[in-house]
């Protein structure tokens, strides 16, 4: 990998004047990832209906300097595939000249890749095509205003799961995604953070040049959904990791390696609840159990991912 | 980002537009062209950057949601105010103190921003 | 010089050489009675190697129209094929590739819609769509979804039309059931179809394109949907000079409507697909008892070939509209409608009747045709109303 003074020359694939909110972990991983692309690979991207999408193409602007693609909420991951065919049925013809290369990434949401759209990506990872897809993981579906998704975290508030005297938030836990797409056995899937930007610019640009079917898992926080001050965008991510709310790991064909956090670099996940406010309510009296299920499903998880790396 | 001179079409009268004025499907062939548009307007606070305290570590760059850190040659430049919104996150990423956030300013005329 | 292979083959065999014929790019597909033979040939086109076409075995009808997309902007020649609950789940994306000006050729086996389920032909499926701003073409024969289906790549494809094509074809009666046809040569019908110059594709084009943007803000959604209705109202020279190119090559004439001895009829049938032929029929025996019979078969259904269907009707005393699908709690079924609001736009109050028949593919039987016919004579009379009735129930 490139040091950060070299990736700074590559071409700015993702451009100003995009309406994203100030602080969105979005627009920060798509940038991230796309220095994994080399300084000037052509890629076209596809992104799932969401906050990127709506906020990166409103006529008559595009923000994406290069070719884009929207289609719907469910199918980036099909809609890609398409293109990538049409790639190599092209290149078979010889309209595509043979030594021509082209990327190509999708961006979806935690709602259009862990909800409504994981039939889309399963068939197209169980597919194999050359592509890679990334879920911008902002924990609830932000576009419509916070309402829930199974990458929420448990005991969360989002407006689909409200806290009340009845249930205090979010009842269940997350999918675990990553897991999931593992489970296809592609060449490469793994799950990242822009909280740790190297790490993230290394798996992109394995997951870029992987022949085959690629997949990022990337923690993008949202300031306006999970209730901080929006500079706080890339801490919040740091603490993610160092709380092991977000594990980062990878699959490459077959063999899980992980991230481990550091023993003098581990706080307890009321850490990462507290700075946010969708976690309030955790911290009123008589609530510490709550946190208690949440910091034993972190280790939980935490645990399984690292048996998985053996 | 790796600034290079580029203009764009001008799309200043597309409220006007009618519906032969599209390319079929509402295509848009201008890629990048919302440089045009100017979400600097949306800060209330602006990162101010002191040059001689920047060492070019370019960790504001890797993390600006915006794409509004200007780097050339490996070098930071300056920040674009046309489509900074104010974030902070350069200001609290930087381990230098090369970026410090002030309020901003009631007159923003003669830095471009609207 | 044309070379035709006379053959015994089944309309979803013609259709399946049809697409390999027009050098499809992606064919993403997902199989569904009674569409599956269409799959299945092709897929055995590729792997004998006789196809460049990347096949996309998708998982869904979904990610099959979602892919054709993708694939269609990106410049490819795309074809798929469905029916059905698959057309049915496709439903959001007819809309999105309509409204993405994507040239793409869609058989569909025309088929019943659940519940209850059933996986026999009537139009209840192609019907649901009517609206979503595709070209659609109903073939009453094998050989005619052949047609059809290559002259879709055509007016697909053309610079001013730039729509997709549904090539529809009956359910069973016209996918199984085994013709004969004429197939062209290679040759010939790649000459024909040409080839595809996409304008601003994702890749290999002018530049970087953005393709399905945010229309939300600043009335451009309206503006863009005003852009597509005048292109498909706007289609139908383009269809016709596509179709005339055919005839031709092939020797088969082409017509939006199909007026069998309409000239000096006092009735006539309105019907779709492949019901026409035993209209014909029941027709014929009428005119051999004196009463002047016709069929107005509709070939092009959208855009609606309203002139057309008021030149075959304009003379008659009572028009039955066939309709094998119904359009639950509208006054007629989805033909009925388009006839009469075509009728009534050239001032013409000719009394009709809308039968619903041959749904979930009860059969057509002449004796039906003939009750319908008979109806006509009394409507004409006025003993008889312009109501909607189910034709051939128990």
């Amino acid at each position: 990998m490139a040091n950060i003074k070299q990736l700074s020359e590559t071409k700015e694939r993702l451009v100003g004047g995009h309406r994203l909110c100030g602080g969105c972990g979005a627009s920060v991983a798509v940038r991230q990832i796309m220095l994994g692309a080399g300084a000037d690979t052509e890629v076209v991207v596809c992104a799932a209906t969401g906050c990127l999408e709506v906020s990166t193409t409103a006529l008559p602007y595009s923000s994406w300097d290069i070719s884009y693609i929207h289609n719907a909420f469910e199918n980036a991951a099909a809609t890609l595939s398409g293109v990538e065919a049409a790639y190599n049925a092209l290149k078979a013809t010889g309209k595509i000249a043979a030594d021509k290369e082209i990327k190509f990434i999708a961006f979806g949401g935690d709602g259009g890749t862990y909800d409504i759209g994981l039939q889309s990506l399963s068939g197209a990872l169980e597919r194999g095509h050359d592509m890679v897809y990334v879920c911008y993981d902002n924990g609830a579906y932000m576009n419509t205003g916070i309402q829930r998704s199974s990458a929420t975290p448990l005991h969360s508030w989002a407006t689909t799961s409200e806290v009340g005297k009845a249930i205090p938030g979010k009842p269940q836990r997350r999918k675990d995604l990553a897991s999931i797409v593992a489970a296809h056995h592609i060449p490469y899937a793994a799950q990242a953070s822009i909280g740790n930007w190297k790490d993230l610019v290394d798996k992109a640009e394995k997951a870029f040049n992987t022949p085959g079917a690629a997949f990022l898992n990337v923690l993008a926080p949202c300031p306006r959904g999970w209730r901080y001050e929006a500079e706080q965008t890339i801490e919040i991510s740091k603490l993610a990791f160092r709380t092991k709310f977000w594990p980062i790991f990878e699959v490459q064909n077959g063999v899980w390696t992980m991230k481990e956090v550091r023993e003098k670099d581990l706080l307890p996940v009321e850490e990462f609840l507290k700075a946010q406010g969708r976690f309030k309510h955790l911290f009123a009296p008589g609530n510490e159990h709550l946190i208690k299920e949440i910091q034993d499903e972190v280790d939980e998880y935490y645990d399984y991912i690292k048996r998985m790396c053996g | 980002m790796t600034q290079t001179a580029r203009t764009y079409q001008d799309v200043s009268d597309f409220d006007s537009w009618k519906s032969t004025d599209f390319l079929p499907g509402g295509i848009v062939t201008d890629a990048g062209n919302s440089m045009l548009y100017i979400t600097g307007g949306w800060r209330s606070d602006r990162p101010v950057w002191d040059e001689e305290a920047c060492t070019h570590c370019m960790l504001c760059w890797v993390h600006c949601p915006d794409s509004s850190i200007l780097v050339k040659d490996q070098k930071m430049t300056g920040i674009d105010f046309d489509h900074c919104k104010g974030c902070g996150i350069c200001v609290l990423e930087c381990r230098f103190k090369a970026l410090e956030m002030i309020p901003e300013p009631d007159s923003l005329s003669s830095e471009g921003g609207n | 010089m044309a070379d035709v292979t006379v053959l015994a083959a089944t309309g979803n065999q013609m259709v399946a050489e049809a697409f390999r014929q027009a050098a499809v790019d992606v064919l993403a597909a997902y199989p569904i009675t009674p569409q599956t033979t269409i799959v299945e040939n092709y897929a055995k086109y590729v792997a004998d190697g006789r196809v460049h076409t990347e096949f996309v075995a998708v998982e869904s009808e979904h990610s099959a129209m979602s892919a054709s997309v993708g694939a269609s902007a990106a410049g490819a020649r795309v074809a798929t094929a469905t029916a059905s609950q698959g057309l049915a789940l496709m439903w959001e994306e007819l809309y999105i590739a309509a409204g993405m000006r994507l040239p793409i050729v869609m058989a569909n086996a025309n088929r019943a819609l659940s519940a209850p389920i059933n996986i026999h032909g009537d139009h209840s499926d192609i019907m649901g769509c009517r609206d979503s701003g595709w070209i659609i073409l109903f073939a009453e024969t094998a050989q005619e979804a052949y047609d059809n289906s290559l002259i879709s790549f055509r007016v697909a494809e053309h610079p001013e039309v730039q729509l997709p094509v549904m090539t529809t074809l009956d359910g069973f009666i016209t996918t199984h059931a085994m013709e004969r046809c004429e197939l062209m040569d290679d040759a010939t019908v790649l000459d024909y179809v040409g080839q595809r110059v996409p304008e601003n594709p994702l890749f290999n084009g002018p530049g970087p394109v953005g393709h399905g943007m945010f229309a939300s803000l600043g009335g451009s959604y309206f503006e863009l949907k005003k852009a597509q209705r005048a292109a498909i109202d706007n289609s139908a020279p383009f269809i016709q000079e596509a179709g005339d190119a055919w005839a031709e090559v092939s020797g088969r004439p082409f017509e939006f409507v199909d007026a069998w001895k309409c000239d000096d009829a006092d009735y006539i049938l309105v019907v779709l697909g492949s019901a026409a032929g035993n209209s014909r029929v029941v027709a014929e025996q009428l005119r051999a008892e004196g009463i002047k019979a016709g069929v107005a078969r509709i070939r092009l259904y959208r855009p609606f070939p309203a002139k057309e269907v008021v030149a075959a009707l304009k003379g008659a005393k009572a028009v039955g509209i066939l309709d094998r699908s119904d359009a639950f709690g509208a006054e007629y079924g989805p033909v009925g409608l388009d006839v009469r609001s075509a009728l009534y736009g050239e001032g013409l109050l000719i009394p009709t009747r809308n039968y619903i028949y041959g749904l979930g593919g009860a059969d057509v039987t002449l004796d039906a045709i003939h009750q319908a016919y008979a109806e006509l004579q009394e409507l004409a009379a006025g003993k008889l109303d312009q109501s909607l009735s189910y034709l051939g129930t128990r």
